[in-house]
């Protein structure tokens, strides 16, 4: 049994230690806000905190996220309460097929929780390794402004 | 203590230096230039010897126009900002004349007669040919001027002391032909030494800065990153061929030595836009410094194993883990987060021919696990994610002695704790700037 902090519960899971993150996450955590995109860590869909740091779940084997502290985008807000990042991308309607958009918010999130001002500079540095296929771009970029407002109103508390 | 008392011995010359070496005469010319249209040809072959010379890694700011300066270059002895190479009259090299320009990469003393410092490599660009010379300045000179303010220089060491390392260190002139060569291998040592001045980092430097002349090409260090020995000394596991080595420079990548990263990554993309020929000359020369096989080498960074043949059986790794496998076991980590990409899918590198591993220093297999390989924005290239966040320091630790030891059968590391702070720090000093 392999125990991994997520979204501050703990959870003993029986799986390999090689398991990637995101399948333990999804099936047999239910927590389905990381998708599976490449698989490769190449695209951002899967990312998810750990630690504060935006990581690659699909690519990352629960062996070395043990017992440090994993967020996922179920841990920023809920549908009722979305946390300040998530209630940007629904006011600026940022996502189109929506798949990217976990990824987005949570590396966006980690952007906001180190630099609370960012440039657009900053922001398009953060987010230049994860894809989005649909092209809604310039609404995720207006997301992330409007987040940033946000996120000073509430002091960072998602 | 050494270093200290020779560091003093060249203060105190730097005291009087001044006094002895006349200061050089500043030129005339104060209005631009007025040049008449190059000869297309001389402008092209320019531009493949800029390229060679990597002018635009060094003269270029992050996201700012090419050639146009201000990027800063972090030394020991403080902060220099490259200049702008585009021919704007103020700001530029708009009124250079071509004599100036060749004083200027010949001499290392600046339109203005002051002691230029020597991060500008002119005690490499000393070698290059006046005619050379004579294409890169109309290559430069024909492209569009860019009009630029470039920050002051923030260093501790003032510019009367150049001409102090300059008597100490730097040997101006051409380099003689090596009759026991042939063309190919002395175009390429021209190439090597001069323009591409490859021991700029591959070399490694004395207190002072300067290269160390004895030691040439036996490995430096360049913005954190380690730049591998090129000379008896190279760790790579697999001896590079010339066509390996041409290859790597061309493309950035070859399938027997890997990627290349740090640095090295704009010195390929420059390469790519050479003539074949002569980025062939200079994998040839830089090849006839390396040791042809290591067969010899006993023990050390090579090992016993056969490198590259067969790194792994198929069956070596287990698609799972033990369930008792520990967070901190760095085979265990191989396993479970390195292996899928390097052993099998993807035509991933596999490690065992990895020089990052073999290397004297832990920089660079650090630096890659951390930040990954990214190709240059819109061109194709090798890539693989960064695990920076998904690893601890004390997991880092455990991979890498892990690597070290069962992969690259060398001698542990004792840096790795050392590297695994600073580029963490340069993350950080990145994400803030």
């Amino acid at each position: 049994m392999i125990t991994l902090k997520v979204n501050g519960q703990s959870h003993a899971v029986d799986a390999d230690p090689a398991t990637p993150l995101l399948y333990v996450l999804r099936d047999h955590l239910q927590l389905n806000g990381a998708k599976y995109g490449c698989g490769l860590g190449q695209c951002g869909a899967c990312m998810v905190l750990v630690d504060g740091e935006p990581v690659f779940s699909c690519i990352t084997p629960i062996l070395v996220v043990q017992e440090r502290a994993v967020r996922t985008l179920e841990g920023l807000g809920t549908a009722e309460r979305p946390g300040p990042v998530q209630q940007a991308f629904i006011d600026e309607q940022a996502a189109q097929c929506g798949y990217c958009i976990p990824g987005m918010i949570v590396r966006a999130q980690a952007l906001l929780e180190k630099n609370p001002a960012p440039t657009d500079d900053e922001i398009r540095a953060a987010l230049n390794t994860n894809l989005c296929r649909c092209g809604t771009h310039m609404r995720i970029l207006r997301a992330v402004r409007r987040a940033a407002q946000g996120f000073k109103a509430s002091g960072g508390k998602s | 203590m050494v270093r200290t008392l020779k560091f003093l011995g060249v203060l105190l010359l730097g005291l009087v230096g001044p006094g002895l070496v006349a200061q050089q005469s500043p030129t005339q010319a104060q209005q631009p230039v007025t040049r008449s249209a190059a000869d297309p040809e001389v402008v092209a072959k320019g531009a493949a010897l800029a390229a060679i010379g990597n002018c635009n890694t060094c003269h270029t700011a992050e996201g700012g126009k090419t050639l146009a300066g201000g990027r800063p270059l972090t030394t020991p002895f403080g902060t220099v900002y490259s200049t702008n190479l585009t021919p704007d009259p103020d700001t530029g090299i708009g009124r250079w004349s071509l004599s100036e320009f060749r004083r200027a990469m010949h001499e290392g003393i600046g339109r203005d007669g002051r002691e230029l410092y020597p991060a500008f490599p002119y005690d490499h660009y000393t070698h290059v040919t006046n005619e050379d010379l004579g294409a890169i300045f109309a290559y430069l000179t024909s492209r569009e001027a860019l009009r630029t303010g470039i920050p002051e220089n923030r260093m501790i060491v003032p510019r009367p002391f150049v001409a102090v390392w300059k008597s100490l260190y730097f040997k101006p002139g051409t380099l003689p032909q090596d009759p026991t060569h042939d063309a190919q291998w002395n175009r390429g040592r021209y190439l090597a030494e001069g323009l591409a001045h490859c021991g700029a980092c591959h070399t490694p430097r004395n207190a002072l800065g300067a290269e160390e002349a004895d030691r040439a090409l036996a490995g430096g260090r360049i913005e954190g990153w380690s730049a591998p020995a090129l000379n008896a000394q190279s760790p790579a596991p697999r001896p590079w061929s010339a066509d390996d080595l041409t290859t790597y420079l061309r493309t950035g990548f070859d399938a027997q030595h890997g990627v290349a990263a740090g640095a090295m990554a704009a010195v390929t993309q420059n390469l790519a836009t050479v003539p074949e020929a002569d980025v062939r000359a200079i994998a040839v020369y830089v090849v006839s410094q390396m040791p042809a096989s290591r067969a010899a080498d006993s023990g050390g960074a090579s090992g016993t194993s056969q490198p590259g043949s067969a790194p792994f059986a198929e069956d070596a790794v287990p698609d799972s883990l033990a369930a008792t496998a520990t967070p901190g076991d760095g085979a265990a980590i191989y396993k479970s987060a390195c292996a899928g990409c390097h052993e099998r899918a993807l035509r991933g590198l596999p490690l065992a021919l990895s020089t990052s591993v073999t290397d004297t220093t832990s920089a660079n297999l650090i630096r890659i696990t951390f930040d990954g390989v990214a190709p240059r924005e819109g061109s194709a290239g090798g890539i693989m994610p960064g695990f920076a966040g998904a690893l601890t320091n004390r997991q880092m630790t455990a991979l890498a002695g892990y690597l070290r030891s069962e992969v690259g059968h060398a001698p542990p590391w004792s840096d790795v704790e050392r590297e695994i702070a600073k580029a963490r720090e340069e993350t950080k000093a990145k994400k803030a700037s």
